[in-house]
């Protein structure tokens, strides 16, 4: 790769600011991406495809601009900067596949909306990104195609389901990808990797054009190594959009302004009943509490706090996640795209084997969930009253956020555990999401941030920084004054030993 | 609450999905095991409480009525994997007088 620059090691802004400044073209920061894929991703496999048509065209339009004089102020935000795409988000150019058999050979046929903002702010698209199946999982095991690897460690899990995600900003692939996050999707595998990851408010982002999982739950969120970076691609995806009736007027944000303001004053509490919890390793816990005296020592007001219903969350969420998957999903039926039986007798065996072939074994698993639960005689007892202990959880949210801007528990139990470790345990696979969960449930910002390596395995451990609705200004504040306090280095050792 | 081999076969048919005797038997043992741990939901005293279907509920939502271009067909049709005379090929439904 010695005859291409190397800016793996480049922010979004410096890479904008190297293009504008001619330092090298927008065209070669497409070039170090790509270069930088070829030489890890055979290991990493963050990547489901490349798009250099796509890329090289956009980045293109950037150099012109620079070319024929366009000022600073003219080039857009992130002009230049190579992006992937978790691979339920649709780009005309690229298949969308979820990693999966029934979507293998689907071509995208419109632009999903958060995607198509990031390319109007300039963006060079370089490709689609890897994940569980219809973002069923949280190690990116479940895909149909392979699992992605730790950068970290070859040997064990990136988290899920956006693990491509997660992995390709930390193997410095790329400076930002989006992910989508159901219950813990961007979160948890931010933790793993070690990068910045953040799921914004509910409606915050359309979901328009990204594969639906849980509709109610469902949200699309970036990763990056900054927090600066984190406010940046928030501030290209957020907004209102016609084609979403769920995404939210808001008064325009930029997210990177007050960045700087520090935690003084600031009110955080750690979730100590969660913190308690069965199974949360004690490394972990001991950086969750690190990060709170940190906090108080940075001048913020901290405290605790208990979520009681909270710990319910994991079962509303396997109750409630499957039961709208299962609909949602209901229209993969060999009709109109995705995989198809040649020999079927009639429609009713088209459907039934199509599905069966197309499907893997935990989509399988979450739509025979999803059905049960909402079958007849089983609705009260499942759903209605999943329904109603989303509503108990949100309540002790509220509760908490009354005293207190931000409330900190750990992003995961554990730090990244080994590629096949939980593939036989679906149930300890899906207490990985256990922190996570709830703030689906209630809408609510979610962000993990890479707070240093665990005592005892040495791989990186996230903090988890929950803020109420629409207070995604205040959790990046909060994320900023840490990541300047522990300024974490969020290059793993095997990608640093290839520069 | 714990599943049965019928109740399983039974809720692969309202999913439509085929499944093989294996996959049966692994699924009825593994749903029992994620049901077991769901049904700690029991505990909660929910009694009175409002169930919620959107953390953030947004109340008539709509859009300007206006005309725009909506997917041409070519496209609707690119990913089928069946399309004649610009339809989605199926295979027959209405059956030709002799099925029940």
């Amino acid at each position: 790769m010695s005859e291409h620059i190397d800016l793996s090691a480049f922010t979004a802004p410096e890479i904008r600011a190297g293009i504008i400044r001619g330092d090298f073209s927008a065209r070669e920061a497409a070039e170090s991406a790509f270069a930088r894929i070829e030489a890890l991703d055979a290991d990493v496999h963050a990547f489901n495809q490349v798009a250099p048509d796509l890329a090289f065209a956009a980045a293109d339009r950037v150099d012109d601009m620079v070319r024929s004089g366009a000022s600073p102020d003219e080039l857009p935000p992130l002009a230049g900067v190579p992006v992937a795409f978790k691979d339920n988000m649709n780009l005309v150019g690229t298949r969308t596949t979820c990693s999966s058999r029934i979507l293998e050979n689907y071509q995208s046929v419109y632009d999903c909306t958060a995607v198509a903002r990031m390319i109007h702010a300039g963006v060079t698209p370089i490709g689609k990104l890897n994940m569980d199946e219809f973002a069923f999982g949280s190690s990116t095991e479940n895909s149909a195609f392979g699992p992605t690897h730790n950068p970290w460690d070859l040997e064990r899990v990136p988290g899920g389901s956006s693990g491509g995600s997660a992995a390709a900003v930390s193997a410095g692939m790329v400076s930002m990808t989006l992910g989508s996050d159901t219950g813990g999707s961007i979160r948890q595998p931010g933790a793993l990797c070690g990068v910045v990851a953040m799921k914004p408010t509910y409606g915050r982002v359309s979901r328009y054009g990204c594969v639906a999982f849980a509709s109610s739950l469902d949200q699309i969120g970036p990763f990056t190594k900054t927090v600066e970076e984190c406010s940046l691609a928030l501030n290209a995806i957020c907004g209102k959009d016609p084609m979403d009736a769920t995404s939210l007027e808001r008064p325009a944000e930029d997210f990177t302004v007050g960045l700087e303001d520090g935690v003084k004053g600031m009110r955080i509490a750690i979730v100590r009943d969660m913190l308690e919890m069965e199974g949360v390793a004690p490394e972990v816990k001991a950086a969750t509490l690190a990060a709170a005296e940190k906090y108080a020592e940075l001048g913020a007001e901290v405290g605790e706090v208990d979520l009681p219903a909270a710990q319910y969350g994991l079962s509303a969420y396997y109750i409630i996640g499957p039961a709208e998957a299962s609909s949602n999903l209901a229209r993969f039926d060999g009709i109109r795209y995705g995989h198809r039986v040649a020999d079927a007798e009639d429609v009713l065996d088209l459907y039934m084997r199509s599905r069966a072939e197309g499907f893997g074994p935990e989509s399988v698993r979450r739509i025979m969930l999803g059905t049960y639960a909402l079958s007849a005689g089983y609705y009260d007892a499942y759903y209605g009253q999943a329904q109603k202990a989303r509503t108990v959880i949100i309540r002790d949210f509220e509760r908490a956020f009354a005293n207190y801007d931000v409330l900190l528990t750990p992003t995961s139990p554990t730090t990244a555990f080994k590629i096949g470790e939980k593939a036989s345990d679906p149930l300890a696979m899906y207490l990985s999401d256990v922190f996570t969960i709830p703030v689906n449930l209630a809408g609510n910002v979610g962000l993990s941030i890479p707070v240093g390596l665990g005592a005892d395995t040495g791989l990186p451990v996230g903090v988890h920084l929950i803020g109420t609705h629409f207070s995604e200004a205040t959790v990046l504040r909060a994320a900023r004054a840490m990541e300047a306090a522990v300024a974490f280095d969020t290059t793993p050792p095997t990608v640093k030993a290839l520069s | 609450m714990a599943l049965s081999e019928s109740e399983v076969r039974h809720v692969a048919m309202l999913a439509r999905l085929a499944l093989t005797d294996e996959q049966v038997d692994t699924l009825r043992v593994e749903l029992n095991s994620i049901l077991g741990h769901i049904d700690t939901i029991q505990q909660l005293d929910l009694a009175g409480v409002e169930p919620t279907s959107h953390a953030i509920p947004t109340v008539n939502s709509t859009r300007a009525d206006e005309q725009k271009p909506c997917l041409p067909r070519e496209l609707a049709l690119l990913n089928a994997p069946e399309a004649e005379a610009g339809a989605f090929v199926i295979p027959q439904i209405v059956g030709g007088g002799d099925e029940a």
